[in-house]
């Protein structure tokens, strides 16, 4: 009886085809946002920002990112990290070249100028399709980090091929280098995170969305009802570059501050985001987040658990760890194949009935 | 000339090298053709097959870390070596465990999903197994030795010397890989062709329905095809391992096979014999004469390069299935 | 399940170690793709501490806490192990992992907190005017690259003019490392260089070999890591490269790297900065005080090699730099700026390593407020197959000084623009 939809009449189709159409879905999202702004910056330390909290928002933005071209547009893409390299190189020759112009501008910037390359690499999915536009995407992610590696105008000629983040403000607060203290750097990504998650949503919502499913359930079908699979996909490959781009750029300006690109951005990385849309859920902005949360959060929890709050030595519990993360990965899917998301949504649904469930 | 023979010698090398992951891509091949499964944990099998067999060989107690830890022993090691044909007796048996139990345990629960449901279930499988063979026998780097020759072979170097006046270089162990891979896929053809049970498994891998309602035990099948996947992760294993260490990298060999089956289709094996000797062929001659050129370490995005340009004009693999779609 | 996750949280802080103690973190990784290497220098890191805190009761009177910290060599996992570690006040840091030094020093410079990353990490960290709080003591990726080709002109009779060196090197930024230096002496010595580099993992390496094989150049020098290691050295045992002539650095100078390739990996030799084997008294105590008392760390069972010695090493330059630390501020419990000076003002010399237990394990070290990276000299050590032993064949050689100390001052100069630092020093 707590959560229910009796009594919540809508009166126009703009209240109806809002976001949260359930009073009670729009109250928590309210709640979680004010404590999102309003709370965390003010409680938040070193250890929660730099280990959990950035981290996780900006992996969730990669994971929103990559969401949108593969759970909505249904190209399978496998150059996430690669992309991130291309964001994270841009930002830091941005960065450094115009030292005056905000920060801000520089992340975003480096995210079109991902989204040109991604569009790029996105080219051959007008002929690639399913599991074999996989291998397009992979060249993307190791040409990309073999030029990173390669030309050293990308990283200023420095001896070590390592790129540095200098200290960059915002209103004159540190967010990038050293002295950024741990509110702004969680601001920077919460509100990026925000905004993008916003873009996203009413992006799939929108036309846009609607041919990139559209072509995702059968491309074939979508052009004979009008879509063009060039525009479709291409915007796809865009948008999803775009996102992955802001999300490279705050992985090294403002979490890491310092990187390398095989290293930071290998293939791993685009496993790993994989990973997380797929946990999440496909084709779900909140499965982006879920994810996300559970692919990075989780392994630090486990760690605390297991070393700081049981004592065990670190190797055996870094093996039980991923031990543990595969094993729920498993079980999760036996209980419900679509991913967290899913499972949130089939929750609701249950609340929804209870304690009636007939 | 030298420079000829000297290409013929990298291409030579180059194929043998491409032998190495066709075997890999090998393992994908086989339970992608019978389950519709991309199963990402292929290269975690081989590592973890390979790490079982070097534990077996060696006497290793498996756990002794785990016990050491909860119990304050200090076990290591039983004391015994096993030989090395017993041991990969062993370790193909532990491998059809580990196919009954992941069949048993996962798949069993995810019939009729979608693929991307099931790649996920591998997802998990790799995490899993990969913590699971650390703790089971330890992170460190063990040699792996089953008696396979390695180095330069001088026979073919005297007979290519005497005959062209240049000593070709091939590795020993390469030529034993190919043979190794030769009888495998051989052997693998005669079961798919001429037992009840590989009938059966092709019959799987057309229609999982169909196969079904004449009465053909998909549990069994499933089962048998991860054994099967399971024994040339050993293959594998073994091979890799020779080479370079028991180790996690092993696992990373995957990534090798990825572009060999984007080349060669995820659904044939003579596919991916074909495709593997392509990318090896051509990365090491890419690498050979284009590397000096623009900087080197080509190698690793030559492959998927290779792959891409090849798929945009064949964008169902070399010997994949013809894609027909209708609305 | 973020309220199960303050509670670990809490319940982590309040693991932490006692206030009392000198905290000196491991920062190691027993899991990971380059584990095997991890887990002998964590295990000899923590045993010296162990000792010290057994047999005399830490340093000065305070025990030392080393508590571990799984980085998995994963910067982002380093991050966290910073972060998790950095509220019991660590004394000093030692990732073992270039990525993650790179990723820590503007960190805890402006936190305070010393980093000592022996044998990796920045080279020019050396200048210690620009990087105030990091030590590459004894010796840098540069330092070794030349003593590389001072041990050549010694095979060679003094004279490398028209020889061909090649260098095989893991393609990332630490591979990298000694390509300019070796630029440099090729031009002085007028050798020829061939850069040979083989991407991440590095399982596959055949046409470099193949190149080599080919080429014959009379010495190859390697920079690799991990599986890169293993694979290199079977390859050239495979075309019968004559491994006296195949000179490591020493990330490329371990057990696990030559043990895979068997009886043909005989005579490959590799740098080193320190002694190996258990042939020193402080075995004994080791023994002794750790090892028959149950206080091993990990398996108990890397004692002696290679890895495990160079984590004695690291620790016993960190406890000698605390001694000088409360010595000069006449505290016990120094804190890490009081350390950064212990550091500044380290002195070991060889009488007071035989005093240690460890005669002649590693040069005499004088650092200063400049110099934080020490002379840089190394040694070269040989692998015999047979006995399955390492053993020292030279004594310590000096790098060219007359070539690094430039690139050194380049490389902090323009790390010093970049940052916004004004060098210190006088």
């Amino acid at each position: 009886m707590i959560y229910r939809e009796a009594g919540d009449f809508k009166t126009g189709y703009r209240a109806d085809g809002q976001t949260f159409p359930i009073r009670l879905d729009r109250w928590g999202y309210y709640a979680a946002l004010a404590v999102a702004f309003g709370i965390i910056p003010f409680v938040i330390n070193n250890y929660w920002a730099n280990a959990v909290l950035v981290p996780f928002l900006i992996y969730a933005i990669a994971a929103l990112g990559l969401n949108i071209l593969t759970g909505y547009a249904g190209q399978v893409s496998l150059g996430t990290g690669g992309f991130m390299a291309v964001g994270a190189y841009a930002v830091y020759k941005l960065m450094t070249s115009f030292p005056e112009v905000s920060i801000l501008i520089h992340i975003l910037l480096a995210g079109g100028i991902t989204a040109a390359v991604g569009v790029l690499f996105g080219l051959p999915s007008l002929r690639i399709k399913g599991f074999y536009l996989a291998v397009a995407t992979l060249a993307a992610q190791f040409f990309l980090v073999w030029l990173f590696n390669k030309v050293p105008w990308f990283y200023n000629y420095s001896a070590s091929g390592q790129i540095n983040a200098p200290t960059r403000t915002v209103m004159d607060i540190a967010v990038t280098g050293p002295t950024a203290s741990a509110p702004a750097k969680y601001l920077v990504c919460l509100v990026f995170a925000f905004a993008l998650a916003w873009l996203a949503r009413n992006l799939t919502r929108g036309s846009l969305g609607r041919k990139w499913m559209a072509i995702r359930d059968m491309d074939i079908a979508a052009e004979i009802i009008g879509v063009d699979p060039l525009r479709a996909k291409l915007s796809a490959f865009a948008v999803s570059s775009f996102f992955i781009g802001i999300a490279g750029a705050l992985l090294f300006a403002v979490y890491l501050g310092a990187a390398e690109v095989g290293e930071a951005f290998g293939i791993n990385k685009s496993f790993l985001v994989l990973f997380m849309i797929i946990i999440g859920g496909l084709g779900s902005i909140f499965g982006s987040f879920a994810g996300a949360a559970f692919l990075v959060v989780l392994p630090v929890l486990l760690k605390n658990v297991f070393v700081g709050g049981m004592g065990w030595p670190t190797d055996l519990a870094a093996h039980i760890e991923l031990m543990i993360v595969g094993l729920l990965i498993m079980v999760f899917l036996i209980v419900e194949p679509h991913g967290l998301a899913r499972l949130w949504s089939l929750a609701k649904e249950k609340l929804r009935l209870w304690p009636f469930p007939h | 000339m030298d420079q000829l023979y000297f290409a013929a010698e990298v291409m030579v090398n180059g194929l043998m090298t491409g032998v190495m992951y066709a075997l890999v891509a090998l393992g994908f091949v086989l339970i992608f053709k019978a389950s519709g499964v991309f199963n990402f944990a292929q290269g975690v099998m081989a590592l973890f097959a390979a790490m079982t067999l070097v534990g077996i060989q060696q006497g290793q107690i498996p756990f002794a870390h785990l016990i050491n830890a909860v119990f304050g022993t200090h076990l290591h090691n039983f004391g015994w070596t096993v030989p090395s044909l017993l041991a990969i007796l062993l370790t193909a048996c532990v491998m059809v465990l580990l196919a009954f139990l992941i069949e048993k345990l996962v798949l069993q629960h995810l019939v009729g999903q979608e693929p991307i449901i099931l790649f996920m279930a591998t997802i998990g499988l790799a995490y899993f197994l990969e913590g699971f063979g650390d703790v089971m026998w330890g992170a460190e780097i063990k040699a792996l030795d089953v008696g396979l020759p390695q180095g330069i072979s001088d026979t073919v170097d005297e007979l290519t010397l005497n005959w062209l006046g240049y000593g070709f270089f091939i590795d020993r162990l390469d030529i034993w890989a190919t043979v190794i891979a030769a009888l495998l896929v051989t052997a693998l053809v005669l079961f798919a062709q001429y037992t009840k049970q590989g009938r059966a498994m092709r019959a799987v891998a057309d229609d999982h329905q169909a196969a079904l309602s004449v009465g053909i035990s998909l549990r069994f099948i499933w089962v048998m095809v991860w054994s099967i996947a399971g024994f040339v992760a050993l293959v594998a294993g073994i091979m890799w391992g020779t080479k370079s260490g028991v180790q996690f990298s092993l696992s990373l060999i995957a990534l090798k096979a990825l572009p060999v089956l984007m080349l060669g289709g995820f659904t044939s094996i003579p596919g991916a014999i074909v495709g593997g000797l392509i990318i090896g062929v051509g990365e090491k001659l890419f690498e050979f004469f284009a590397g000096p050129l623009i900087g080197g370490a080509t190698e690793t995005w030559f492959a998927y390069v290779l792959a891409l340009i090849f798929l945009v004009f064949r964008p169902q693999g070399l010997f994949g299935e013809r894609i027909i779609e209708r609305v | 399940m973020k309220l199960t996750l303050a509670l670990a949280a809490a319940a982590f802080m309040a693991a932490g170690p006692a206030l009392a103690d000198l905290v000196v973190p491991n920062m190691s990784y027993r899991t990971g793709p380059y584990a095997a290497n991890g887990i002998p220098y964590a295990d000899g890191f923590n045993d010296y501490f162990s000792l010290l805190n057994e047999r005399d009761g830490g340093i000065g009177g305070v025990r030392v806490a080393v508590p571990e910290c799984e980085t998995a060599y994963n910067t982002e996992r380093g991050v966290e192990c910073y972060e998790s570690l950095r509220p019991s006040n660590p004394l000093v840091l030692n990732p073992l992992s270039t990525g993650i030094t790179y990723q820590i020093i503007p960190r805890a410079s402006n936190d305070g907190i010393v980093i000592y990353t022996p044998g990796y990490g920045r080279t020019s960290a050396k200048n210690g005017s620009v990087f105030e709080w990091v030590f590459n003591a004894p010796a840098n990726y540069w330092d070794g690259a030349s003593v590389a080709v001072k041990h050549a002109l010694e095979v060679e009779g003094g004279d490398l003019n028209g020889k061909k060196i090649a260098l095989v090197y893991h393609n990332s930024a630490y591979g990298r490392e000694p390509v300019r230096t070796l630029e440099e002496l090729a031009e002085k010595h007028g050798f020829e260089l061939v850069l040979l580099p083989v991407d991440a993992p590095g399982q596959e390496q055949k046409s470099q070999w193949l190149q080599i094989r080919r080429d014959r150049p009379d010495f190859v020098i390697m920079y690799a890591w991990g599986v890169m290691n293993q694979a290199a050295i079977q390859e050239a045992v495979n075309i019968r490269f004559p491994m006296d002539r195949f000179i490591g650095i020493w990330w490329s100078g371990s057990e696990n790297d030559v043990r895979a390739a068997g009886a043909g990996a005989d005579g490959y030799k590799a740098l080193t900065f320190h002694g190996v084997g258990r042939d020193y008294p402080i075995y004994d105590e080791l023994q002794q005080y750790v090892y028959d008392a149950g206080r091993a760390s990990g398996a108990g069972d890397q004692a002696g090699t290679v890895l495990y010695s160079r984590g004695v090493y690291a620790a016993m330059v960190i406890a000698e730099a605390i001694r000088k630390g409360q010595e000069l501020s006449g505290e016990a419990e120094i804190n890490a700026a009081q350390l950064r000076d212990g550091f500044e003002a380290l002195e070991i010399t060889a009488e007071r390593m035989e005093e240690l237990g460890l005669p002649d394990f590693g040069q005499p070290i004088a650092l200063s407020c400049e110099n934080h990276g020490g002379d840089g000299l190394a040694r070269l050590q040989q692998w015999s197959a047979g006995d399955g032993q390492w053993s020292l064949i030279t004594d310590f050689i000096e790098p060219d000084a007359e070539v690094l100390d430039p690139l050194i001052e380049e490389d902090s100069a323009a790390f010093a623009a970049e940052s916004n630092i004004t060098p210190r020093c006088g």
